[in-house]
């Protein structure tokens, strides 16, 4: 699926504040995973997303998807196989255009001069009930007007409306409120088990690492530190995750929401 | 003052104002939807102008138009190069190819700052010639112009609703979410500046031919104007209204600005202050609603102070 072979990339290489964001990464994804991520501040989580989508390019190694070296290939070519969420819910939609325009631009459908039909309109109106938030009733309202947890839904569905190979969440959830967030995450599961999506996210809260998909990596200073699946992922524990970083890196983990999430 | 000097200059008005409608279009597309702000649009204007002068001096009126508006998409797409594929930024780009602009425009002009269009058929000539013995033979110049910024917003609208014009939108609201739907946001922005610079041109042209003259220096300062008709526009008819109505706002901007500028010329004002009046109806524009939300807590600011101490005390 995704194959990614001695990925590095270092910032402001050459100087003091050379700093190596991702260092010799390997990674395997087979079809069908879902892998949550954690780390502490800066272990290269986010670059590791920006590399796989192309918003950075690698300094050096190779990254594959379904067999194709995408390594520099343009950002918005591979968006049609790699969909991305942020933490920050405003960034996925166009403010100022409403959720039927947005969904048209996401759905990629027809060439540059069609136009939304009745037909397509009706799609988007199913695709948004399916969110149970009542956005059906509201989509010649600019997005501007939603609340972060709509718009984080909408963003989702958008990303995921065309069925993309590759699915990044970067702690989607986490500017959330827990109720909204819980919601929001329950539907990213359903959408990702029905369509049968590949998928990585990042995430801070260690139990939902633990909880979600089938496979765990932890990452530090641009490196994977630690990668489980299966019966031994079965029974780790919070209290186990922690202990291996403090093995893995030597120290405490520094991830202030980490923590406050392990204590909670 | 009499009734017919008035209608007169409500004509002048509105004739202008027609004009400068297609320009402020133009920057509705780029600066309004896009989020450029196009400095190229004086050069662009007076190029179009030249370039229709030049056609239309040579016996071809009708094909001055679409010449016009192909010069200004020319233009439009060295100044989206610039900005998007040669990492100029885009207020520089604009500036820059502004400035080669005039050296361009005179080589068109065959290194003439004027070009006389007296007894040359234009599409105005024509439209009178048309229309002589009918009851609309003194309003041909208002017909032409009226026609043309009729058409160019159901141009617009139609454009703006195609899935072209709604990734050319989202550039200007969210280019990440535009990379996100797999459309290069570079690509949007060259388009656009494309067909906005193709109306500025078409804008030029017909105020050329309109005044049976062209002028090097008739584009200078177009793009305050212009841009002072657009935020006139935006606060008859806010950000959230549909585009039909915000176009038409737009355009309605244009003729009101007209209308200041003429009202500011029948109070014994000089012409070489007009520049200055445009500048400060764009201030106007601007900060007019930011004094207006400001207000109030300036107010209370000044009670508290008045009543002793401050919030702080």
């Amino acid at each position: 699926m995704l194959k990614m072979n001695h990925v590095s990339i270092t910032f402001n290489p050459g100087t003091p504040d050379a700093k190596k964001a991702l260092d010799d990464v390997n990674l395997h994804v087979l079809p069908g995973d879902f892998i949550s991520i954690i780390g502490a501040n800066g272990a290269g989580k986010s670059t590791l997303f920006n590399a796989i989508c192309g918003s950075f390019m690698p300094d050096t190694g190779t990254i594959l998807l379904d067999g194709r070296n995408i390594t520099l290939t343009p950002e918005h070519q591979r968006a049609k196989q790699i969909g991305r969420l942020f933490q920050d819910p405003m960034r996925g939609s166009a403010p100022d255009m409403s959720i039927e325009e947005n969904l048209a631009l996401a759905s990629g459908i027809g060439g540059w001069l069609s136009r939304v039909s009745a037909r397509d309109k009706q799609r988007f109106r199913d695709r948004l009930a399916l969110l149970g938030m009542g956005l059906e009733d509201r989509m010649r309202q600019p997005v501007g007007l939603l609340s972060g947890g709509q718009r984080q839904a909408l963003t989702l569905l958008m990303a995921t409306y065309q069925i993309p190979k590759l699915l990044l969440l970067d702690e989607h959830t986490a500017a959330l409120d827990p109720g909204t967030a819980e919601k929001v995450l329950k539907l990213t599961e359903d959408i990702v088990r029905e369509n049968h999506i590949t998928c990585l996210m990042i995430t801070h809260n260690m139990q939902s690492a633990l909880d979600l998909g089938n496979r765990t990596l932890m990452m530090h200073q641009g490196r994977i530190i630690f990668d489980t699946s299966g019966e031994e992922r079965a029974s780790l524990t919070v209290r186990d995750l922690t202990d291996r970083f403090r093995q893995a890196s030597g120290r405490a983990l520094d991830n202030d929401r980490m923590l406050l999430s392990e204590q909670a | 003052m009499e009734l017919d000097k008035l209608l007169a200059l409500g004509q002048t008005a509105l004739e202008l104002g027609l004009v400068n409608a297609l320009t402020v279009l133009a920057l509705f597309l780029s600066y309004s939807m896009l989020n450029v702000c196009d400095l190229s649009t004086d050069g662009c204007f007076t190029l179009g102008a030249v370039v229709g002068a030049v056609v239309a001096l040579a016996g071809h009126p009708w094909l001055s138009l679409p010449a016009a508006m192909l010069a200004g998409m020319l233009s439009g797409l060295v100044t989206a190069t610039l900005q998007m594929r040669m990492g100029v930024q885009s207020l520089l780009a604009g500036i820059v190819v502004n400035t080669a602009l005039y050296s361009v425009n005179m080589a068109i002009a065959g290194n003439k700052a004027t070009l006389s269009m007296n007894k040359t058929v234009t599409v105005f000539s024509m439209a009178k010639d048309a229309l002589n013995g009918t009851f609309l033979a003194g309003q041909y110049k208002l017909l032409v112009l009226a026609a043309a910024a009729a058409l160019m917003v159901v141009f617009l609208c139609l454009f703006l609703r195609t899935k072209m014009g709604l990734a050319i939108r989202a550039t200007g609201s969210n280019a990440d979410m535009v990379r996100s739907s797999s459309i290069d946001p570079a690509f949007t922005t060259t388009v656009g500046l494309c067909v906005s610079n193709a109306f500025t041109a078409l804008s030029g042209c017909l105020m050329a031919q309109q005044q049976k003259n062209f002028d090097i220096n008739m584009g200078s300062g177009m793009v305050t104007v212009a841009l002072a008709s657009l935020l006139i526009g935006g606060v008859i008819v806010s950000r959230r209204k549909p585009i039909l109505r915000r176009a038409l706002g737009a355009v309605l901007g244009a003729v009101l600005f007209r209308v200041v500028y003429a009202l500011a010329l029948r109070l014994q004002m000089p012409a070489f202050m007009l520049k200055a009046i445009s500048s400060v109806i764009v201030v106007l524009a601007i900060s007019g609603p930011y004094f207006r939300k400001q207000l109030p807590l300036m107010l209370r600011r000044r009670r508290a102070g008045r009543e002793g101490g401050g919030p702080d005390a």
